[in-house]
């Protein structure tokens, strides 16, 4: 913040001869551009998981919201997604210290657990299902179904990353490019485990 | 690595025509297809709005608008205006073109991402048309597409048109989404050697903090959406209250309508500013250029920018202070709403500074810049009195309303869409428009919005409502407001008619306009010093330009040439602004 004032205080147009060489390299920031996007959706993705919680805390002081007795699949399956991110964690660790064998067992290891959270969210689903609790039986139902739905959707968009980026290993390509991908992956499986955990949270406490 | 990292080496662009034109990755040839999309579906709201007109003036004349029909038409031309016009104009259009070029970059950072980011919004626009062809056709729910209205029978397009507009909205937002994460990095981290932030110009500023609005504001469309498209497709209850409906209640209930218009307008008042502030930044970079004068408070302008950004997230009840809400929060939306007015009204001053005693030129840029800061500033002023909660409720939904929102964020920032196309396409096309051509089209323009959005402020103070399909029986309208409707309809389509003056001039230029050589403006920001015009693939042959100087230096005292371009190095005989001795007068 203090940078930014900084920056936005100075004053462009007092182009002295102080300036007369060569002109400074001025990147905003010293990591990958990827990177610098990645995070830069991060703020688009908290923007929408946080209007969908408004929207949920919003909705639910009406007198027809029944709260859900969440399944304890979403238990098993949070674990699924705590260890998706711890292996892809170590896979990128590994990566950094050339153990390109580990690492690509982690990362393989990693998507396999992101799979069976999404196969086990299937499984919460079809659980609600046959209790009744359908997509437009009541708002906390159908929420419930969004939510998980919205949070599943960004999964399967890693997955894509992740297929592309175990491709790319198995065809032996460039290793600075894989590690790089193997790094943004595992940025991006942290922060769906966040938003996960506080989407947990919200649906276990209301 | 990103393209635009690639520093040096000739940049060879695909020379088949179908990576070229079609599948390119090139941010101006996207720039283009942006803009050319636009005005395409422009021109369908363009058509949309006199078929209105035609009712308003002259009801029944056209006996194929029924009250379906007509509310189609209101719909499709405000959602087509708002989003699928001036959103992707300025955003993809001005921002695809302009931010690698006035930053020195050769690319986005990621060219494939830009590239799908204009396929999806095709995508997205022809979704939208697709709804024409659907049973039931578009929807007529009115572009703020409230339910619980919008998902019940007895509204048009309720069997398709509404899923279908949800559907369309969903895709432009993934769209905008790589769009805007493209602008954000690229700015940050592609800029030429010695462009800092505060030497970038005020284009590059309006469009960046537009797409940061955009990238925050438009996921509460697209939660709106979705949860909307649940309760027409899934029977949820979201919106949806308890209701009786023909005589049958219906079985979904207990939602609130009143979720969706918060959601709705946490989108929708930052979406004006999304509009207005590339055209903030765009007509400073002009109004500078043609006044041969550095901008005045170039810092006040970057803060101001910011400022209206942070504000326009906290004014967005304004729009619904007839919804219903708690007195104490009516006036806080009322307070923060007249406090954007603050930094809006610096902006303005400081056009006009600009200005002052500037070396005018006045040709159709200029002229179509100066028109911007006279509707906005009317329409911003009827602002004033509309974020008054006590001025606001008697005239909501009257014709004032319609005034004000069309002079500021539609004519206004439609006058720096104007402004901009004919400042940059020497650039873009290596030609020359015709400047008498573009003049006729500047004044019929300019005259023309006045005369059909003055008289409806006087429409709005007599109480007539919109969004109604007909007029008769209503004695509290008066028989003047019937005539004065007749002038408005009939200015409204000669203006739009005559808009073909514009589309002649540029077509006609392409191949006949005098060729405009690298910097016909003698400006000062890097798109202007690019070796090649129309600038090639990767925009600077071998090197990167380098910056040395911020983007206004115009008529720098005891200097030959009137302009000094940012890549041009500081030499000794410059008088040294930043210490006591300098002579001249420094901006403000």
């Amino acid at each position: 913040m203090t940078s930014l004032v900084k920056t936005l205080a100075s004053k462009p147009w007092l182009s002295g001869k102080d300036q007369m060489g060569e002109p400074v390299e001025v990147r905003s920031f010293h990591f990958a551009d990827k990177k610098v996007g990645l995070l830069a959706f991060f703020f688009v993705a908290s923007s929408l998981f946080m209007l969908f919680i408004v929207g949920y805390r919003l909705r639910m002081v009406y007198e027809d919201w029944a709260p859900l007795q969440e399944p304890l699949t979403l238990w098993i399956n949070s674990g699924f997604l705590v260890l998706a991110s711890l292996a892809l964690e170590f896979a990128r660790q590994c990566m950094k210290r050339d153990n390109l064998r580990w690492g690509r067992w982690a990362f393989n290891a990693g998507g396999a657990a992101s799979l069976l959270f999404l196969t086990g969210q299937l499984a919460a689903w079809q659980q609600l299902s046959e209790a009744g609790y359908m997509v437009a039986s009541n708002p906390a139902s159908s929420f419930f179904y969004l939510l998980t739905g919205i949070h599943g959707a960004h999964l399967l968009g890693g997955l894509v990353a992740w297929a592309r980026t175990l491709t790319h290993l198995q065809a032996g390509g460039d290793r600075a490019a894989a590690q790089s991908s193997m790094d943004l992956c595992a940025i991006y499986w942290h922060y769906l485990l966040i938003v996960w955990g506080v989407l947990f949270y919200l649906l276990l406490v209301t | 690595m990103a393209y635009a990292d690639q520093d040096t080496g000739h940049h060879h662009g695909p020379d088949a025509f179908i990576w070229k034109y079609v599948w390119s990755q090139d941010h101006k040839v996207i720039a283009i297809q942006y803009g050319c999309t636009a005005i395409a579906v422009g021109l369908l709201a363009l058509v949309l709005s006199w078929l209105m007109r035609m009712q308003i003036g002259f009801p029944g004349s056209l006996e194929f608008i029924d009250p379906s029909a007509y509310y189609q038409y209101v719909t499709m031309h405000g959602m087509i205006m708002v989003i699928y016009l001036l959103t992707a104009f300025f955003l993809g259009g001005f921002g695809n073109y302009l931010i690698p070029l006035m930053c020195g970059a050769r690319d986005m950072v990621f060219p494939f991402m830009n590239m799908l980011s204009y396929w999806f919004y095709l995508v997205s626009v022809i979704i939208l048309v697709a709804s024409y062809f659907v049973p039931g056709g578009p929807t007529g729910a009115g572009w703020t597409l409230y339910p619980p209205q919008s998902i019940l029978q007895g509204t048009p397009g309720t069997d398709w048109g509404i899923v279908l507009m949800l559907l369309s909205l969903a895709v432009f937002i993934v769209a905008f989404t790589m769009g805007g994460l493209n602008y954000i990095t690229t700015v940050l981290q592609a800029r030429c050697r010695g462009m800092t932030l505060m030497r970038m110009p005020l284009s590059v500023w309006g469009i960046i903090a537009a797409t940061l609005l955009g990238l925050l504001a438009f996921p509460a469309l697209f939660v709106s959406a979705v949860m909307l498209l649940f309760d027409r497709l899934l029977d949820t209850s979201f919106f949806m209250p308890y209701i009786v409906h023909m005589g049958q209640a219906l079985e979904t209930g207990g939602g609130s309508p009143v979720l969706f218009q918060h959601l709705f307008w946490f989108f929708g008042h930052p979406e004006v500013y999304i509009v207005a502030l590339p055209a903030f930044g765009l007509v400073s970079d002009i109004l500078s250029t043609h006044a041969r004068k550095n901008i005045f408070g170039y810092r006040m302008m970057v803060w101001a920018i910011i400022a209206i950004g942070g504000i326009s997230f906290i004014v967005w009840a304004h729009h619904m202070y007839i919804s219903g809400m708690n007195l104490y929060l009516g006036y806080f939306f009322a307070t923060t709403t007249l406090i954007v007015a603050i930094p809006t009204a610096i902006k303005v001053y400081n056009w006009t500074l600009t200005l002052w005693h500037g070396n005018i030129i006045l040709n159709t840029p200029m002229l179509f810049s100066i028109g911007f800061i006279s509707t906005f500033l009317i329409g911003g002023l009827t602002g004033l009195f509309l974020g008054n909660v006590a001025v606001d409720i008697p005239l909501s939904d009257t014709y004032f309303v319609v005034a004000h929102f069309h002079m500021v964020m539609a004519i206004a920032p439609v006058m720096v869409v104007f402004a901009a196309i004919y400042h940059w396409y020497p650039k873009m096309t290596g030609r020359m428009y015709n400047e008498a051509l573009g003049k006729w089209h500047f004044w019929i323009t300019f005259l023309g919005t006045y005369l059909i959005y003055f008289p409806m402020h006087y429409l709005g103070f007599e109480g007539m409502p919109r969004r109604y399909y007909a007029y008769e029986g209503y004695e509290f309208i008066s028989a003047s407001a019937y005539g004065l409707n007749q002038f408005i309809t009939v200015a409204a389509i000669s203006v739009g008619v005559l808009q073909v003056l514009f589309l002649i001039n540029m077509i006609w230029s392409l191949k006949a306009g005098r060729v405009a050589g690298p910097n016909p403006w003698l400006a000062t920001t890097l798109e202007w010093q690019t070796p090649d015009t129309p600038p090639c693939h990767g925009n600077w042959r071998d090197e990167l330009p380098m910056v040395y100087r911020w983007a206004y230096d115009y008529s720098v005292p005891g200097q030959e040439q009137d302009y000094l371009p940012q890549n041009q190095p500081m030499d000794n005989g410059e008088p040294d602004l930043s210490t006591d001795s300098a002579t001249g007068a420094a901006p403000a």
